[in-house]
């Protein structure tokens, strides 16, 4: 236990010591979004009855956020770890892969969970959104930030560049991320690309997390609810699994 | 009593390259124990095997007994590794690295030996500089302490005292001796032969993957019979007889080379049948690397 203690608060000190970057800068972002698209689309677009497109927007934003912070810390604490050599300081202790994955894990909540309450505190101030079933939302949140985390440490242990976990980034989490209802309800989007965005596990993540807020979203809840847990699980495996059989870290 | 460290069948190739090929090896309790060999002999990756830092192709290793992949936690658990390259976490300070390390192995309440271990590796008084702001010399002392956190039986330094100054090597060794005299197997890879001979009992030379030579380092030493005899005599003149063995003369003094030590009775009967006077003679300690130099080219020649 001394073990996995000692790497979750090596990691959430890696990030909180530079919180600057890992905390403020996301919001900030975050804030950007919520400025221009609420400025430019709130007076065309309300997405559920009584629900102005500001208010919609905002649990979208606040899950973006999460989710994204939630994969850039496992995945560059590990690259980094990789690429300057010090990763032999968490190789040659006795910790067992469980240890190493819970660490990286929480850790990568923690950070996601900071920005997205920092996202949702700021975001007050343009409108007044509180979640009316917080437990729904903490839960989207907790397994959100989870299935991220896992990415990033399975792209973190995959990638061996810098470069190749930016790929990673842009071509899967972001397009993942962007395409799944964050801007927008999918009954808006023509039929095609609305089956699509069945297939985007993002989708359910934001979609759950904004009924949270609202009482309402695009599928039920409990469905959404099932699928996000479900590829938590898969992943938290196959992460622990290519963890304890050292791939890529043990050559 | 198991052996500190028992490798046997061990194979382990790097794409096309066989880095290590069929390693058997027993290291026992308390031995300090040299490993030898030119660049790319394998040592590293030999000493990255034992730490799980890598997973071999075949055979096993053993710590105390205990199976490196299999039983990793107390193999682990037993044996500190001193790492080839000088690698830090820059977000830390000298002494958060080392709390942090000690946590890794379990242990929560060390500040007494980590205070021990700054004070014998000479790094007290920067215990709570960040550790981007030290010199080559010291993150390497850094290392050297962090791979102690845990006080293992076994330990291991791949080139430690590579880049490190005079001083901080006999301190460095002073240190690395009296774990040894209180017990601990110590195991090192040095390219200063100097070193090895002064400190290893016993030495293992590696060359392409392969043990070629492995016996205590007084075996070794007086295995080698090639020496070299350096004689003063009263006239410049040396006798013909001697002229095939001559390496090189400065004034009256010749150098010859001496490939056994049996060799010597005849030269000093041939000096004095030549009538000369021997005014002075010596004789060359055989060192280690006339040893490693002649075993290395052995292998070459097959
Ligand atoms: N991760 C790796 N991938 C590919 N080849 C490797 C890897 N590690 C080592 N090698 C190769 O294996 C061989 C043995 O390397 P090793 O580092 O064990 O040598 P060494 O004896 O420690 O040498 P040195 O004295 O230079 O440290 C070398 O030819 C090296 O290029
Ligand atoms: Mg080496």
């Amino acid at each position: 236990m001394t073990g996995f203690l000692t790497l979750l608060y090596k990691e959430l000190l890696r990030f909180w010591k530079v919180s600057f970057q890992t905390v403020l800068a996301p919001v900030l972002t975050a804030l950007l979004y919520l400025l221009i698209f609420s400025y430019v689309l709130s007076r065309r677009v309300e997405v559920y009855p009584g629900v102005s497109y500001t208010a919609f927007l905002i649990p979208g934003l606040v899950m973006m956020s999460m989710l994204q912070n939630a994969f850039a810390n496992s995945s560059s604490s590990l690259i980094q770890s990789k690429v300057t050599g010090n990763i032999v300081f968490v190789l040659l202790p006795p910790l067992s892969a469980g240890e190493f994955f819970g660490a990286y894990l929480v850790a990568s909540i923690v950070r996601g969970f900071s920005v997205g309450l920092g996202v949702l505190l700021v975001a007050q101030f343009y409108a007044s959104t509180p979640p009316i079933h917080i437990i729904w939302a903490l839960l989207f949140g907790f397994f959100g930030c989870g299935i991220l985390g896992c990415l990033g440490i399975i792209a973190g242990i995959w990638a061996e560049k810098f470069d190749q976990l930016a790929a990673f980034q842009n071509f899967i989490v972001v397009p993942l991320s962007f395409l799944s209802g964050v801007f927008y309800s999918i009954h808006a989007l023509p039929p095609f690309w609305r089956e699509m965005s069945h297939f985007n596990p993002f989708f359910y993540m934001i979609d759950g997390f904004r009924y949270g807020f609202f009482g309402l979203s695009d599928v039920a809840p409990q469905l959404s609810l099932i699928i996000v847990a479900a590829s938590f699980a898969g992943l938290s495996a196959l992460t622990i699994g290519l963890i304890h059989r050292g791939y890529k870290l043990r050559g | 009593m198991t052996p500190a460290i028992e490798i046997t069948g061990l194979k382990k190739r790097f794409g096309s390259l066989q880095a290590l090929s069929g390693i058997d090896l027993t290291i026992e309790r308390g031995e300090f124990f040299g490993l030898l060999g030119p660049n790319g002999a394998g040592k590293s990756t030999l000493i990255n095997l034992l730490a799980g830092l890598l997973r071999p192709d075949h055979g096993f290793l053993r710590i105390l007994g205990h199976d490196v992949v299999r039983q990793y936690r107390s193999a682990r658990l037993s044996l500190g590794v001193v790492p080839q390259e000088i690698v830090y976490d820059p977000f830390f300070t000298v002494r958060e690295t080392l709390l942090i390390q000690s946590g890794y192995y379990g242990l929560r309440r060390n500040h007494h030996w980590i205070n021990t271990l700054l004070e014998r590796l000479d790094l007290t008084d920067k215990a709570d500089v960040n550790m981007r702001a030290l010199s080559g010399g010291m993150k390497r002392r850094v290392l050297v302490a962090q791979a102690l956190v845990h006080r293992p039986e076994v330990i291991v330094l791949d080139e430690p005292t590579a880049g490190v100054d005079v001083e901080l090597r006999q301190t460095l060794w002073a240190f690395i001796q009296s774990l040894n005299s209180q017990g601990h197997t110590i195991v090192l890879t040095t390219h200063y032969l100097e070193e090895a001979q002064e400190f290893c009992q016993r030495i293992a030379m590696l060359k392409q993957g392969q043990i070629v030579a492995l016996d205590t380092t007084k075996s070794l030493l007086a295995s080698f019979e090639h020496r070299e005899l350096k004689v003063t005599l009263n006239s410049f003149e040396l006798p013909d007889a001697l002229r095939p063995m001559l390496r090189q003369s400065i004034g009256a003094t010749h150098i010859l080379d001496l490939p056994s030590l049996a060799g010597l009775e005849e030269i000093l009967a041939i000096i004095r049948q030549s009538g000369a006077l021997i005014e002075d003679l010596s004789l060359s300690e055989p060192d280690l690397e006339d040893i490693f130099v002649s075993i290395m080219n052995e292998q070459v020649l097959e």
